[in-house]
């Protein structure tokens, strides 16, 4: 470990706006979003953390300043060391930015568009910023805290389909548990504070959105 | 030659087919649901001819949303969800994601759960290695391997069941120990599957390693070079089978993978044939490793004792002892508690790194858990090493990058 702390003092020197980030493992730094791109540049060419294991993103919920906030984990190839790097997001709920990594390393492209499809992180400079796991043209962002675990009514992808087969993907019923069946008479949904989606259910009305 | 300068006009119409062709490239659409995509992946490819110029792969049909919902559920209930990330190995899944949690928690398993952890993880490879290898001489036309690797599997099944109760989806490990400790003799059974099963690799790995047809099918095919593997970060067989020697169980140890001896196969072409041969070697290496475990299988708990907060106690224990019975109802409503924090932790799974990334607000749920998996990384290098190859080889490709579509879609 002693590598990615080298390193971390290394880049403080030259990036003064760098802090340390609570972790519980491996060395973790905050780096304000305009440096992001320069900094994983310095530690990928300067400090050979080659690999990069993972992007993705942390939504703090509603109301949290900065809202989202992109994770990287690296790692390098000859030292083995790893080192967290986290940049908060730019821009308004609706559209939060940070700079792409693509350029630094292709194997981003697919973590990248995994985050923009699961919280809309919009990624500047990615090169086809697309959705990857849910299906073009799907209005919601499913990881962001404000979607509920049940889903939200949608129409299907493929417009000739719905309009043959009258279907539409919908919201799943939870009762009270997304894993917990129902028996009897007992409301679960009120019987198990630890659903988190408990706002609503089939038997209590769906707040209007 | 002569026929053209015999037949001007035949050689004229050929030429302008040719040129009409050339002009003409098709769009082909592989899958979600064909054979040789092991699950449902489809590749949306452009083709001249049977060379393809563009391929894209369309992702995402197996989606179930493991991250959210294990945002709303406590950390024992998210176990079950582990096995069906790579359910070709469900048992070194476990062992992940109970590591990573307990990271977290920052606690320590005794050195006999560790041991077991270790044996399982290392049949579970096996396990998925050889439904791998299986799955990938069916994609280039041999048969006989499946059969084989099944019938090799079963047995590793039966143990399995043994076991943990479950063939397929096994649940075996808790965060801070196991379900439950092994049964009376069957580290004995683990020994006599891998005396039978030595030569049986031997046997099945000859059909394939200097057979001709095969050669011409995967050497020099879908060649990754090293520095193309780790820019798309590649892990496990695949990263390894370009020339990188890289294995968290040998850089990073955990769960005790330090104390057992065992050599990291390397390929030096990263052709389809080297990432065989690496998987293949694997899979012996897991096996003088399972020997090494039970050859000093230590005593003592297999559980951490301690953890009184995360580990549930024993249920004759639950049933006499009202501090029990207390402890068990709290782990079960409230989830194990686990301090604020985040993690990352990464296992040398049978796919490459399985990570997780855990940021943890206090209490029972975690407030993000990102699952890092390794078919999802492999598969991104696709579009860079399809483009020039012929249609054929793309069936290849995919057979040696050995991917599972539950991992990479979650």
């Amino acid at each position: 470990m002693s590598a990615s702390v080298d390193a971390i003092s290394a880049l403080k020197a030259k990036f003064p706006q760098i802090t340390d980030r609570a972790s519980r493992d491996c060395p973790a730094i905050d780096v304000p979003t305009s440096e992001i791109f320069a900094v994983l540049k310095a530690l990928r060419d300067d400090a050979g953390f080659d690999l990069l294991s993972d992007v993705t993103a942390i939504d703090w919920a509603e109301g949290a300043s900065p809202r989202f906030t992109a994770v990287y984990h690296l790692y390098s190839t000859t030292s083995h060391a790893a080192v967290r790097v986290a940049a908060p997001c730019a821009g308004d709920d609706a559209a939060p930015t940070v700079p792409s990594v693509v350029a630094l390393w292709p194997g981003a492209n697919w973590h990248e568009r995994e985050a923009f499809d699961m919280f809309g992180i919009k990624f500047t400079g990615h090169p086809d910023l697309r959705r990857i796991l849910m299906w073009d043209g799907y209005p919601y962002h499913p990881l962001r805290k404000d979607f509920p675990l049940a889903g939200i009514e949608t129409v299907l992808p493929d417009a000739e389909v719905a309009e043959e087969t009258k279907a539409k993907v919908i919201a799943a019923p939870m009762m009270g548990g997304p894993f917990v069946t129902s028996s009897g008479e007992i409301n679960l949904t009120e019987a198990e504070p630890r659903a988190k989606d408990e706002s609503w259910s089939e038997r209590s009305e769906k707040p209007s959105a | 030659m002569a026929t053209e300068v015999s037949f001007p006009d035949r050689a004229a119409k050929v030429a302008d087919a040719e040129q009409e062709f050339a002009a003409e490239k098709m769009s082909l659409s592989m899958g979600p649901s064909h054979p040789s995509t092991h699950g449902v992946l489809r590749l949306q490819m452009e083709l001249d001819g049977e060379v393809l110029t563009k391929c894209d792969p369309v992702i995402g049909y197996l989606h179930r949303g493991d991250e959210k919902i294990a945002e709303n559920m406590t950390y024992n209930q998210f176990v079950p969800y582990t096995d069906r990330l790579d359910y070709l190995a469900p048992l070194a899944n476990n062992m992940a994601y109970a590591i990573a949690v307990e990271r977290l928690a920052g606690l320590e398993v005794p050195a006999r759960c560790q041991a077991i952890r270790v044996l399982t993880a290392e049949m579970a490879r096996v396990s998925a290695h050889l439904m791998g290898l299986g799955a990938f001489g069916l994609d280039v036309g041999a048969w006989s391997v499946l059969v084989h690797s099944l019938n090799q599997r079963e047995h590793l099944y039966k143990l399995f069941e043994e076991l943990t109760g479950a063939r397929f989806t096994t649940s075996y490990t808790r965060i801070g120990g196991v379900t439950r400790d092994v049964p009376e003799g069957w580290l004995g059974r683990v020994i006599g599957f891998c005396d039978q099963f030595e030569p049986a690799l031997e046997e099945t790995l000859s059909l394939l390693t200097r057979n001709k047809i095969f050669l011409d099918r995967t050497v020099d095919v879908g060649v990754i070079t090293k520095a193309d593997a780790i820019a798309y970060g590649l892990t496990g067989p695949n990263l390894r089978g370009s020339g990188a020697s890289l294995d968290l169980r040998k850089d990073k140890p955990y769960s005790g993978y330090e104390q057992y001896e065992f050599d990291v196969p390397v390929g030096s072409k990263g052709d389809c044939y080297d990432r065989y041969l690496c998987r293949g070697e694997e899979m012996r290496q897991s096996v003088r490793i399972i020997r090494q475990v039970i050859a000093k299988f230590p005593g003592g708990d297999w559980y951490a004792k301690d953890a009184r907060k995360i580990f549930a106690p024993p249920k004759d224990k639950i049933l006499t002892s009202m501090e029990e019975l207390i402890n068990n109802f709290m782990i079960v409503t409230e989830g194990p508690q686990m301090p604020a924090g985040e993690v990352y932790f990464e296992a040398e799974n049978p796919k490459g790194a399985l990570g997780f990334y855990i940021v943890s607000k206090g209490g029972g749920v975690p407030w993000r858990l990102k699952i890092r998996s390794p078919s999802f990384c492999n598969l991104s290098i696709l579009p860079k090493v399809c483009a020039g190859t012929m249609i054929s080889d793309v069936v290849t490709l995919l057979g040696s990058l050995d991917f599972v579509m539950g991992e990479c879609d979650r």
